[in-house]
């Protein structure tokens, strides 16, 4: 690894559009992590929402476009491990081998940001400070297909003041599934609805994840509940940025 | 009861399930049981993983060279005495079973528990032919007094509580078994099926495994049903896809000890039964004939598509009972003769994609079926690729193509793109109140159940560029 890695943040639409403190958080992260960072104005979206409809050569063409952006960093590091997990699947869009390469290079060096700085960089939170409670949900992408399982959980225990309760069912689908929750939104909530159930039994002040669709899900479900819980990005957490207000909440 | 067929309204059928708490509690039962007696049986197998990989080896190898072992199979299966014969599609399987049936006068055939003739029909061709049949798993019993399908492919009867059964059996056994106690109901239906065991003129199972090597077929149950159904009557009938073909018994075992334990969370069936041919001279019981029919329904197609290593498929249920949908709307709700992740891969290559259209899409791409799978089976990968040919065939719906036709054309222009943004965020943030969106137009299917917060009032790249221009003046 270089003394100061050049990284490329891919920012996610959804992160640019909906929740840009999720953005700063992850900037902040690599910045203190030693990392030289620089937010590509060109990007837009990795292609989930085509590519999960079955519209392949749409996805191929957002996928050539993200790597035409990123290849010349030496990391794309993004806050969301869904993706992440497009951008490491970018090779099977590929027909030609001279962009499947291209596609393999680039996907060899995409992380989500927890994994990146767990295990590229070997980081530890130092002097992160928040009195609460809080609980974790393992977003699918992530977990599966990064296998970012452990690495939250062993950052998140370095903040100090942070009680961290065991979610019942933390590595099951919340029921976001992308364009699977406005598509089919009654078996969507069913399933988000035992999750915010579970989410709820812990009685944490607040519930962390890695993946902004999901927290979303969940954020606002929770809202219709009533329930009183707060959702954060676990980035957020991790750069001392969760003292304002969470998903949701007015500023 | 009808043949499997797989209607167009699913979201009907979910919707039916999804409001039925009874079904919710009967789902929650039985696959919660599930999966925890197969965390347990993973956990005391620390070979698990080597297992899972070899038993997936050896499906493929089988799939590779399936040409080779059929042949290999018809010549030792022959050999032993079975008569084999090959059906195209599920008309003809059923077709040659009911054949045989008329041939032998068969008035009454007890039938064990098997998916491959709920896949050719043959419970409703064996009523066509005027024949009786008599259902002898236990919980396919009790489907068949309530006229229903199975909603899962090893509790064919889960979407029913014991309560359910209670009724069933009240109406359906003469004279009716107490129904508080759950142990007189077995006694019950193991009495009324007793009668019809040994009146059988043909039984009927499928088979869990083809041995190539000695031109055997294996059963697996737990209620010795397969056993009874299939040596006393004179005449035997398997059916079998053709997939199900292994080299030899060892191979067999093999993918006995990650099927066995992925299913029930056993280490080995009650019942593990190798069927040779017919009865031979000096033996003290056996069918008089044996008649093996080798179904295709589509299987060598699949050789040669996407869907290849769903062949590998030992039909388990774990990636149903692991599945998010599946637990909140059961077997029926999917339409065809598989429900879960595996049947929605399953169910438009034997249906077509058209009337199954949804199959591919009612699915959160989670992945934890693939973590489970016996044989790995890249079920999410297969899911996509029906996706990619329901986009290719323009079956899914127009509002949802332009949508995504619109996103896509404005993410390949970032100027066009970024504009897009920064004009529809203040349009969106007209619809908060209070840090939330409770409603907005277009947004129905999310905002029907769950608040949507409040979009930032400025994209994080505006934000950043402009902190950026700061930082140099």
């Amino acid at each position: 690894m270089p003394a100061s890695p050049q990284v490329g943040l891919f920012v996610t639409c959804l992160v640019d559009a909906m929740r840009p403190q999720i953005g700063f958080a992850t900037l902040r992260l690599l910045e203190s992590a030693g990392c030289t960072v620089e937010v590509p104005r060109a990007q837009t979206c990795c292609g989930q929402p085509g590519g999960n409809s079955g519209d392949r050569r749409g996805a191929a063409a957002l996928a050539r476009q993200v790597i035409e952006v990123f290849e010349g960093f030496d990391y794309l590091v993004a806050p969301s491990g869904s993706c992440v997990g497009q951008i490491r699947s970018y090779p099977s869009l590929m027909d030609d081998a001279g962009w499947r390469r291209r596609a393999e290079d680039l996907a060899s060096r995409s992380y989500d940001i927890i994994g990146f700085l767990r295990d590229v960089l070997g980081w530890q939170p130092d002097g992160v400070r928040l009195e609460a409670s809080a609980t974790y949900h393992d977003s699918c992408s992530g977990l599966r297909e990064l296998g970012v399982e452990r690495q939250p959980r062993e950052l998140l225990a370095g903040v100090a003041g942070l009680e961290m309760r065991p979610l019942e069912g933390a590595n099951i689908c919340c029921g976001f599934g992308g364009t699977f929750c406005v598509k089919y939104p009654e078996i969507s909530t069913a399933i988000l609805s035992e999750k915010t159930r579970n989410i709820r039994d812990t009685g944490a002040d607040l519930l962390l994840a890695g993946d902004l669709g999901c927290l979303m899900n969940m954020a606002g479900r929770l809202n219709r509940e009533g329930a009183a819980t707060r959702c954060f990005h676990t980035a957020e957490v991790l750069a001392g940025m969760a003292d304002g207000p969470a998903i949701g909440e007015e500023g | 009861m009808g043949a499997p067929q797989t209607g167009p309204d699913f979201k009907a059928r979910a919707s039916a399930a999804l409001s039925d708490a009874h079904l919710k509690v009967a789902i929650d039962r039985t696959t919660g049981t599930g999966q925890s007696k197969r965390a347990a049986a993973v956990a005391a197998f620390p070979e698990f993983e080597a297992a899972r990989s070899r038993a997936a080896a050896i499906k493929d190898h089988v799939i590779a060279h399936l040409d080779h072992y059929l042949a290999e199979f018809e010549r030792n299966a022959t050999a032993a005495g079975a008569q084999i014969h090959w059906a195209r599609n599920a008309a003809e399987a059923a077709g040659i079973v009911t054949r045989i049936c008329r041939d032998e006068g068969a008035r009454i055939v007890t039938r064990s528990k098997s998916m491959l003739g709920e896949e050719i029909g043959l419970p409703h061709a064996l009523e066509e032919a005027g024949i009786e049949r008599v259902e002898t798993d236990l919980a396919e019993h009790i489907i068949q007094l309530a006229g229903e399908r199975p909603s899962h492919i090893i509790w064919p009867a889960m979407h029913r509580t014991r309560e359910d059964v209670a009724d069933l059996f009240r109406d359906g056994h003469s004279p009716p078994p107490n129904a508080e106690d759950p142990e007189a109901m077995v006694a019950s239906a193991r009495r009324v099926l007793r009668e019809k065991f040994l009146a059988a003129d043909i039984g009927i199972s499928g088979a869990n495994f083809l041995v190539a090597e000695t031109g055997a077929t294996c059963t697996v149950t737990n209620e010795g049903n397969a056993e009874l159904s299939t040596t006393p009557p004179r005449v035997h009938i398997v059916t079998a896809g053709i997939e199900k073909l292994v080299p030899s018994t060892a191979h067999a075992m093999a993918l006995l000890r990650v099927l066995v334990r992925s299913a029930t969370g056993g280490e080995v069936t009650q019942y593990t039964t190798f069927h040779c041919g017919p009865k031979r001279a000096g033996d003290a019981d056996g069918p008089e004939v044996m008649h093996v029919v080798l179904v295709d329904n589509g299987r060598t197609r699949m050789l040669g598509d996407e869907f290849r290593e769903m062949l590998r498929c030992v039909r388990c249920g774990a990636c149903m009972n692991h599945c998010v949908v599946y637990r909140q709307i059961g077997g029926h709700a999917y339409g065809g003769t598989y429900p879960g992740p595996m049947g929605a891969v399953l169910t438009p290559v034997l249906d077509g994609l058209a009337p199954s259209k949804d199959l591919p899409f009612a699915c959160t791409m989670n992945g934890r079926c693939e973590e489970v799978c016996p044989v790995k089976i890249p079920l999410k990968t297969m899911l996509k690729a029906w996706r990619v040919r329901s986009w290719d065939s323009q079956q899914q719906a127009g509002a949802m193509r332009f949508g995504l036709g619109l996103w896509g054309f404005a993410a390949r222009r970032p100027w066009l793109y970024h504009i897009g943004t920064w004009l529809a965020l203040p349009v969106m943030r007209l619809f908060g109140r209070g840090g939330w969106i409770r409603r907005m137009p277009l947004a129905g299917g999310w905002t029907g159940s769950r608040d949507l917060p409040t979009p930032a009032a400025r994209s994080f790249m505006a934000q950043y560029r402009s902190a950026q221009r700061r930082g140099r003046e």
